[in-house]
């Protein structure tokens, strides 16, 4: 895997990586690359796709509000508020 | 009939597909039990899954699974038994996971049919698929000057997107399919159809092609267009955009456009351009839906009748027009507005009335036919006065003024103001023959072979007898009388 790659991950991930961390990580990367390419040896031709490890249904819940209606407690940790108190989070402007 | 677009060089067809996003109607969000009401004070309807808080999972809504299935068998799709959610991965501030829940590879229904009624006939457009995925939060940018606000209230509501085939060709088709599918899932009762509060909103890709051309060429993706009239407008200028970059030399770029409705026209979102990599993956918190084909069945067993199948109806048992009645089924509470009203008898009468004399009170008032001022049965009994000949049509028009500004029962309206239809022979022929002696002139030029003289006699009748005079007997006694 090249520098490019590993940058081009990074800034989907908005990581911060420096161009020395670059050169590791592109190292390591393609480590596991190689090794999910050994699995890719696996013959999987006809073997349903494991999305649990116990065979089981999903859950679901019935259709009734019973949460929210707490606009202080989901505002705890927001770094910021409007002046005027409203309950909006607010975040530096985001240009469309 | 085709909608062409004249080049330069030639004609160029324009193909279009829509992905219409529908608000899903259920008390609770897809995966939380926080509220879906529009409107309400910001962040008030936010459980800790919806804001991300770490360590928080997802639980699915029942009823959000029921509807996507219902949507789907209204489009005459294949329900697909097996369905995963996947992440689609994408930052933006109000989006707090990061990603957002939806399906990708394995969605919960496949392809079905969408039939659009066009003035030449018919129309089969495919839909290709119908997702469930959850909505993102809102963003006002407007509120401060250095700072966006983010209400995550609508913040994992649940959405069905339903993507059209490329099978559209025109903006008039492209209308046609928002109304009609609109209309579906308004009969269905899986979305509430409002565009204003953002229920029903569209992106469109529009890509055009010489005509007799097999292959697509690139699209470009119109975002979030929010009423009818805009989709048809923003495809409009976007394919003459289009026509005119390959006519200058140039080619078109497959990215995203926003259409600017105050000046009717699209432009590149050019911040968008490098965000088309969502790297999905299968949601490690969720299980992939299972359903029973007999879960299918039961939802199918209590279809309601559909505005194609109820059109049909129309045209079959009330023998209306194919154009009368597609614009009564166009929406739900009018086609049983109309069925109401035709209970009076003459049916045909009833969709005149409603299609003609109501619609114009509703659309110059800008009411719904929820709001509408003139109930169905009162409506219904003054389409029975004109039946059984107690008023004609054009006394009928004034009783239904006062029904519409004042209100009352139009047999009482008729009563009052003694409006009742004189059908009485012995006085229409004491009328005619009181202006037959008082104009013996115009009396003699019919009888020298000027008919057109019947016009004006009858006209005379009329104002005597200030409307209410039965025009076909007078028309009938006049002609007795002067020949």
């Amino acid at each position: 895997m090249d520098k490019a790659t590993v940058n081009n991950i990074a800034k989907l991930a908005r990581i911060k990586v420096s161009d020395a961390e670059t050169e590791s990580l592109a190292g390591e990367l393609t480590n596991i690359f190689d090794w999910i390419e050994q699995l890719n040896e696996v013959n999987t031709d006809n073997v349903e796709p494991m999305t649990s490890v116990v065979a089981m249904a999903m859950p679901s819940r019935v259709d009734e509000v019973n949460d929210g209606d707490d606009a202080e407690r989901v505002l705890k940790n927001a770094p910021d508020r409007p002046a005027d108190g409203s309950s909006f989070y607010a975040v530096p402007k985001v240009v469309e | 009939m085709s909608y062409l677009i004249e080049g330069e060089t030639g004609d160029w067809e324009v193909v279009i597909g829509l992905e219409v996003h529908a608000q899903i109607v259920s008390k609770a969000k897809l995966f939380s039990g926080a509220a879906t009401d529009f409107g309400a004070e910001p962040n008030s309807q936010v459980s800790l899954v919806d804001a991300a808080m770490p360590g928080m999972l997802p639980v699915i809504n029942e009823v959000c699974i029921e509807q996507a299935v219902r949507t789907g068998l209204g489009l005459n799709a294949k329900i697909n038994l097996h369905s995963v959610f996947e992440r689609k991965n994408y930052f933006y501030p109000d989006l707090p996971q990061g990603y957002q829940i939806s399906q990708f590879l394995e969605p919960i229904v496949g392809e079905g049919i969408i039939t659009l009624d066009m003035p030449e006939g018919p129309r089969e457009i495919g839909v290709e698929r119908l997702h469930m995925e959850q909505d993102a939060g809102k963003s006002l940018h407007d509120q401060d000057p250095k700072r966006t606000f983010i209400d995550l209230n609508r913040s994992g509501v649940a959405l069905m997107e339903i993507v059209s085939k490329p099978d559209l060709r025109s903006p008039a088709e492209a209308g046609a399919y928002m109304r009609k599918l609109r209309a579906i899932v308004r009969y269905l009762g899986t979305c509430d159809g409002n565009m204003e509060q953002g229920s029903l909103r569209c992106d469109a890709n529009v890509s055009v092609r010489p005509t007799g051309e097999k292959e697509l060429r690139t699209r470009a993706e119109i975002k979030n267009i929010n009423s009818v009239r805009f989709v048809m407008a923003a495809i409009e200028y976007e394919a003459e955009r289009q026509v005119e970059v390959y006519e200058d030399g140039g080619n078109v770029v497959q990215e995203t456009r926003l259409y600017d409705a105050n000046k009717g026209e699209t432009r590149s979102m050019r911040s968008k351009e490098e965000a088309h990599d969502y790297r999905y993956f299968p949601d490690p918190d969720l299980l992939p839906i299972d359903l029973t084909q007999d879960f299918v069945d039961q939802i199918k067993a209590t279809l309601p009748e559909l505005p194609d199948a109820k059109k049909q109806r129309f045209i079959d048992d009330y023998g209306l027009a194919i154009d009368d009645a597609a614009t009564l089924v166009a929406d739900k509470e009018t086609a049983d507005y109309f069925e109401a009203v035709a209970k009076a008898g003459d049916a045909k009468l009833a969709a005149n009335w409603v299609i003609h004399e109501l619609f114009a009170v509703l659309n110059k008032a800008s009411l719904s036919i929820a709001e509408s001022p003139v109930s169905s049965d009162d409506l219904g009994k003054l389409v029975g006065l004109i039946s059984d000949d107690t008023i004609s049509g054009r006394i009928a028009k004034d009783v239904f003024e006062v029904m519409v500004t004042e209100g009352g029962d139009p047999a009482d309206i008729v009563e009052d103001k003694g409006l009742k239809q004189i059908t009485d022979t012995g006085e229409i022929e004491a009328m005619i023959d009181a202006l037959i002696a008082d104009n013996p002139e115009q009396a003699q030029q019919y009888r020298d072979g000027n008919t057109k003289v019947t016009g004006w006699f009858v006209g005379q009748i009329m104002k005597a007898s200030e409307g209410k005079a039965n025009p076909q007997m007078v028309n009938e006694l006049l002609k007795k009388k002067l020949g």
